[in-house]
């Protein structure tokens, strides 16, 4: 009795502090092609979301202050760093994640290699772009959405295009090789 | 990290921003890109209780030419200011500048209206709206006003905006004077230590990370109107600033890194 007492006024005092608890809101988002709907509070981060309440977890958490990019996503075919976006702002937006990839790249006939991978997936593969490959999923993101923009880029351009994205292991010239031949072989 | 709560709203116009702002006060705050806001809330150093997001008024996402000045809707990216064929014709500095803020994946959810009303001294669009002699078109309950750029920031991360007013478009005078940005920074993605932009062929000077505000470098522009070369007036590029100190640099650096930057941003731009 003194216990469940104790409860219901922890919990009292709770909503009381944070008179903002109960507010959710019903957020849909087509996430690599599925329609997905949850119900959320407003400050959840997008990557939260993804890794949580759509279970997919290759989508990786860095620093957290939208510098290192291992969580980038693409959101409406473009890179975001998805620990700087609520979920409510991507809602009906169309989200892919490194999961995805392959198979949007099978959807458009552009999956190659004994894998039937994406063609960053295969290139980063083919280069050893990756050490210990915590930064890889945000990496493979981001220069995907950057050859999208810039098809036939420099070295240079690469460099600067992946500027967003940190590869702690400081492989970035397995990186940068694996950019250049997806471009070049895509 | 995870914001405090807050209570999400949505305007789809920039009337129903304003009339959102009327709602809920000084409790409110508008969502752009979020990229400047979302890091603040995260860190506890801004809780709203409020968030109206407008990056969602496609109305507000623009850009053209007209009367002698480009048009920029205030929830346009970044990214497209960046690669926008208008901007490169008409105001190629701005572009040049666009393409300098964080990195891609910034660029793809920043505003230009968004960066303007956070009003960062250390950040380089609003220095580059700044030395372009660009205006501001807020709207608020009682209608729309344009404010020079010259008298929009009042202080870190202040402006004139008034609590229940929405910036909707920015309007830069068109013109093909030389120009030059020198961004000084020694990792990808940082903000200026010092940065420098000339517009106009050194008509406006705006230097970045040299004091509260965006500030004009009044006396180099006057100097080079009176005829003095681009060397001698940069040497009084730091007059009337007064530059933060922090972990990159301290003012003596900042004043002396200024003239630097001020004497080579000048001869890029073609001025002698």
């Amino acid at each position: 009795m003194i216990i469940i007492g104790l409860y219901s006024l922890a919990s009292g005092l709770t909503a009381y502090i944070n008179p903002m608890e109960e507010s959710f809101v019903d957020v849909s988002m087509n996430v690599n092609g599925q329609s997905q709907s949850h119900d959320v509070e407003p400050r959840t981060l997008l990557v939260h979301h993804i890794r949580e309440n759509v279970g997919l977890t290759g989508t990786n958490i860095g620093c957290d202050t939208s510098s290192c990019g291992a969580c980038t996503v693409h959101l409406d075919g473009q890179s975001v760093k998805s620990c700087t976006v609520l979920a409510v702002q991507a809602s009906d937006t169309n989200i892919t994640t490194i999961e995805g990839l392959a198979a949007a790249a099978q959807a458009d006939g552009s999956a190659t290699g004994d894998q039937n991978w994406h063609p960053m997936q295969e290139a980063f593969q083919q280069c050893h772009a990756l050490q210990c490959g915590y930064c890889t999923p945000g990496m493979v993101m981001a220069a995907t959405s950057f050859l999208k923009e810039n098809p036939n880029p420099t070295e240079d351009e690469v460099r600067e295009g992946l500027e967003g994205n940190l590869c702690r292991c400081t492989g970035y010239h397995n990186i940068v090789k694996a950019v250049l031949s997806a471009a070049g072989g895509a | 990290m995870i914001p405090a709560a807050f209570d999400y709203k949505v305007a789809e116009s920039a009337e129903q921003a304003i009339s959102l702002l009327g709602e809920y006060g000084d409790e409110a705050k508008l969502l752009a890109g979020g990229h400047s806001l979302i890091p603040m809330m995260k860190f506890r150093l801004a809780a709203p209780a409020v968030l109206i997001d407008v990056a969602r008024i496609s109305d507000l996402s623009y850009i053209r030419e007209a009367d002698g000045h480009l048009a920029i809707g205030a929830m346009t990216k970044h990214f497209e200011v960046e690669t926008s064929d208008i901007v490169a014709q008409h105001a190629p500095m701005l572009g040049h500048v666009a393409a300098l803020v964080g990195d891609p994946s910034v660029r793809h959810c920043g505003t230009l209206g968004g960066t303007l009303a956070h009003s960062d001294p250390a950040s380089d669009l609003p220095a580059a709206v700044l030395a372009l002699g660009g205006t501001i078109v807020a709207h608020g309950p009682g209608g729309a006003r344009e404010i020079a750029a010259n008298e929009f920031f009042t202080g870190y991360f202040e402006s004139v905006l008034a609590d229940d007013e929405i910036i909707t478009e920015v309007r830069i005078p068109t013109g093909t004077g030389g120009w030059n940005y020198q961004k000084f920074n020694r990792r990808a993605q940082d903000w200026a230590i010092v940065g420098v932009g000339v517009a106009d062929g050194g008509k406006g000077i705006s230097l970045v990370n040299m004091g509260s505000t965006p500030v004009r470098a009044t006396a180099a522009e006057e100097a080079l109107a009176s005829g003095a070369s681009a060397a001698d007036a940069a040497a009084l590029a730091a007059q009337g600033t007064t530059p933060p100190e922090d972990n990159n640099a301290d003012a003596a650096y900042r004043t002396h890194l200024v003239t630097v930057l001020t004497r080579r941003a000048l001869e890029a731009a073609g001025v002698a």
